[in-house]
């Protein structure tokens, strides 16, 4: 059976939106640094997160071009996991609200 | 050195290279070095009864003011990246989960260096590694290239060679070696 699209009020969709802003997901970002290797952060983003080659390059050069790059989102618990697991790596990484 | 190689053999994949005396030693003494200051770290944290009681390990919640450390174990959080964050919550933040995370993230440290001083020929030679000790020797350059990049102050405008009479030089020339052997065992690694 089809399901009919929701209608949603006005004070429907408000709410909604207070409730995602409390939600709001966390980011982990990894800093670019004079140290490491970009075949060795390409390697670690394969490692840690199971990402292609091709995307974990992607991130690696967006990490060395801008300085940074946000590589994995999710709830606080799960990014303080992953800053963990990029520390014992040596990467330079933090986590912070996703804006 | 000789470049690293992958090797299948009946006893699975070997991942091999060569190293002489020379090599061996200066290797070892910095993995050495490295593993001391973690130890140090590991073993300044504050007495908590709680922490006995309970068996829940606690770290040092203070970022570490020996440059080298502050490298190795950064912090989690970055108050001013955070567009929502202030100040005292971003120490308070970053308090609390240093404590939490700090001694598991020495631990690996630890385990990765002690697998580099496990598996280098004690007076050169043949390096023969599984591919789990290859990973630990990854993690384990890395950090030995972050203290001794911090301690020679590498950044993005060192050049690649040192006048001779600089006494960072001969720093810098291991610092280039290590570099080498990292990127070389990265290559066999990758999948």
């Amino acid at each position: 059976m089809p399901a009919a699209s929701p209608q949603v009020t006005p004070a429907e969709s408000e709410v909604e939106e207070i409730l995602e802003a409390e939600d709001k997901p966390w980011v982990t970002v990894v800093w670019d640094d004079p140290v490491n290797l970009m075949h060795y952060v390409t390697f670690i983003f394969q490692k840690l997160f199971g990402y292609s080659k091709a995307r974990a390059t992607d991130l690696m050069m967006q990490v060395h071009k801008e300085g940074k790059a946000v590589v994995s989102s999710g709830s606080r618990d799960k990014m303080e996991h992953d800053v963990n697991r990029l520390h014992q790596a040596g990467l330079w990484a933090t986590m912070q609200r996703d804006s | 050195m000789r470049t690293w190689s992958r090797k299948n053999s009946l006893g699975g994949v070997k991942i091999r290279s060569e190293m002489d005396a020379r090599e061996a030693s200066v290797l070892r003494s910095l993995v050495s070095s490295v593993l001391a200051l973690l130890e140090d770290r590991a073993a300044a944290v504050p007495q908590d009864d709680l922490a006995e009681l309970t068996g829940l390990r606690t770290g040092n919640s203070d970022a570490p003011t020996d440059a080298t450390l502050a490298r190795l174990l950064p912090n989690f959080y970055r108050a001013e990246a955070d567009r929502e964050g202030t100040p005292a919550q971003g120490a308070n933040m970053n308090a609390a989960l240093r404590s939490l995370h700090e001694p598991e993230i020495i631990d690996a440290k630890l385990a990765a260096g002690s697998v580099i001083l496990q598996t280098v020929p004690p007076e050169g030679g043949k390096v023969s590694l599984t591919p789990e000790q290859a990973d630990a020797w990854l993690a384990g350059l890395n950090d030995v290239r972050l203290a001794l990049g911090t301690t020679i102050g590498i950044d993005a405008d060192t050049p690649d060679e040192l006048e001779p009479d600089d006494p960072r030089a001969p720093h810098l020339d291991v610092y280039h070696w290590l570099t080498w052997m990292q990127d070389s065992l990265v290559q066999v690694l990758v999948p």
